[in-house]
């Protein structure tokens, strides 16, 4: 296969950075994007040209590192699968592609496709986590726990935090991933004493470091690897209403 | 966990405030579109005549009146308010962005419904409901409107302005849902009666100037 990569490069944080087009042949259909885009790295590293900066962990699509805007999309073309599950099947021969960091105000830009989603860790320490002692492993079921609740808590704990809710979303507002956090603790016993805070900690944190609202467009929900549920969105916003209100 | 928001100051605040009222002003539609089917009563307008005056000479549709405006102008006002804030959100564009993949075209085009809507609304008042709240007019309020009817320009800017108020409601009616986290827990049922506010209520409002126009002939 022969393919044109269309790839954001950037210096660092306040240079200006513009999409620069490589042309890559000898990639295999069974390649993945980013075993191509080392493919790419190893030639310009060997021109003496510095290699293309992206993040990337596991390679596995469970590490939530490899956060990349592939052809107008976060994880590029395929649903429920993130950056480093796309192969170079998934592409025509000859064809281009487009490759982005995720862009948010939250997010800056630290060097090409490389950005900093410190922010995230800001908002989990927030309230994203449960600070009582648990003491050693229960027996099972001393703590009832329904079916619903289990599945709906641990659908929401899929959350890998990758940011593509903020990538696809057009305010680049991340309610979906503070929403798979704040649903994730506050559907089960062990997250109910700080369940208030925990939200209210977490909604403004996430404010502050300049995300932007929810406008139920629901592209987070499609976009997401992870295939997190909007309806997270709504237990959080009642959440909130419960806490500030009720 | 020091940090706390103030609930109209926050992201979530200002969404649950659009809810409410986008809620309400849902409601007015339905009174609304209900009292103006009587322009179809084959009557020469006397039953719209006498509706439309009780209404401006009801104290309580008065008062009401009052807390209508506050409603359109809080909802206006932060609906603006949260597309400036969110605009902030992603200082620089992608150089590709495929939303349509993702997301569908009324979800995305709030703000500019909505302004349309807006402007729709300003026309309206001036053309309706100042001259029948203030009765500066010889005409009948039935007459009125259909006078106002008989224009074709107007009867398709009245209809294309429906439109983007369903494009508005077709969005906007289920996200007020999910925005005070209800819409999961009855979807159906929300989604069920989101069809009389973005398809049925418009339908009917975009009917009164095609029946004058097409059916009535202007009479």
């Amino acid at each position: 296969m022969h393919i044109t990569l269309n790839i954001w490069r950037q210096k660092d944080r306040n240079s200006q950075g513009g999409l620069v087009t490589y042309e890559l042949s000898d990639v295999t259909p069974d390649m993945s994007l980013l075993e191509a885009l080392d493919l790419l790295n190893l030639g310009l590293v060997r021109t003496g040209v510095d290699a293309i900066a992206f993040d990337n962990d596991c390679r596995e699509g469970i590490c939530g590192t490899c956060c990349l805007q592939i052809n107008g999309r976060p994880h590029g073309p395929l649903k429920g699968v993130a950056a480093c599950q796309i192969y170079m099947r998934s592409f025509e021969d000859n064809a281009t592609i487009i490759i982005e960091p995720f862009r948010a105000k939250a997010f800056p830009i630290v060097k090409d496709l490389v950005i900093d989603r410190s922010a995230f860790d800001r908002i989990i320490q927030a309230g994203g986590f449960i600070s009582v002692k648990t003491g050693g492993a229960p027996d099972g079921n001393t703590l009832p726990i329904s079916k619903h609740t289990l599945e709906t808590a641990f659908d929401a704990a899929a959350c890998i935090g990758c940011g593509a809710c903020v990538a696809a979303c057009k305010n680049a507002s991340a309610m979906l991933f503070v929403a798979a956090k704040v649903a994730h603790l506050g559907r089960l016993p062990q997250g109910q004493p700080e369940r208030k805070q925990r939200a209210l900690g977490m909604v403004a944190q996430m404010d502050s470091e300049g995300f932007g609202a929810c406008s139920n467009t629901y592209a987070c929900q499609y976009e997401c690897p992870k295939q997190i549920s909007v309806d997270n969105i709504a237990f959080l916003n009642s959440e909130i209403l419960r806490a500030k209100i009720f | 966990m020091a940090k706390t928001i103030s609930l109209y100051g926050s992201s979530i605040g200002q969404k649950i405030v659009s809810a409410f009222t986008g809620l309400f002003l849902c409601g007015f539609l339905v009174i609304h579109v209900s009292g103006n089917l009587l322009l179809f009563k084959n009557d020469g307008g006397v039953s719209f005549d006498h509706y439309a005056g009780a209404l401006s000479s009801s104290v309580l549709i008065r008062s009401i009146e009052i807390l209508l405006f506050a409603g359109f102008a809080i909802h206006i006002f932060w609906g603006i308010r949260g597309w400036i804030f969110n605009r902030r959100a992603r200082p620089k564009n992608y150089a590709e962005y495929n939303p349509s993949e993702s997301s569908s075209l009324f979800s995305r085009i709030m703000l500019l419904s909505g302004s349309i809507v807006l402007f729709f609304l300003v026309v309206h008042l001036k053309n309706f409901w100042v001259p029948i709240r203030f009765g500066a007019q010889d005409l009948s309020d039935y007459d009125l409107v259909r006078i106002a009817f008989q224009s074709p320009l107007y009867d398709f800017f009245y209809v294309f302005c429906l439109v983007l108020l369903a494009f508005h409601l077709r969005q906007g009616f289920q996200a007020a849902f999910q925005s005070v986290g209800l819409r999961s827990l009855w979807l159906k049922a929300i989604n069920m009666v989101a069809i009389i506010f973005w398809l049925l209520i418009p339908a009917a409002f975009a009917a009164m100037p095609l029946y004058f126009l097409l059916a009535k002939g202007g009479r």
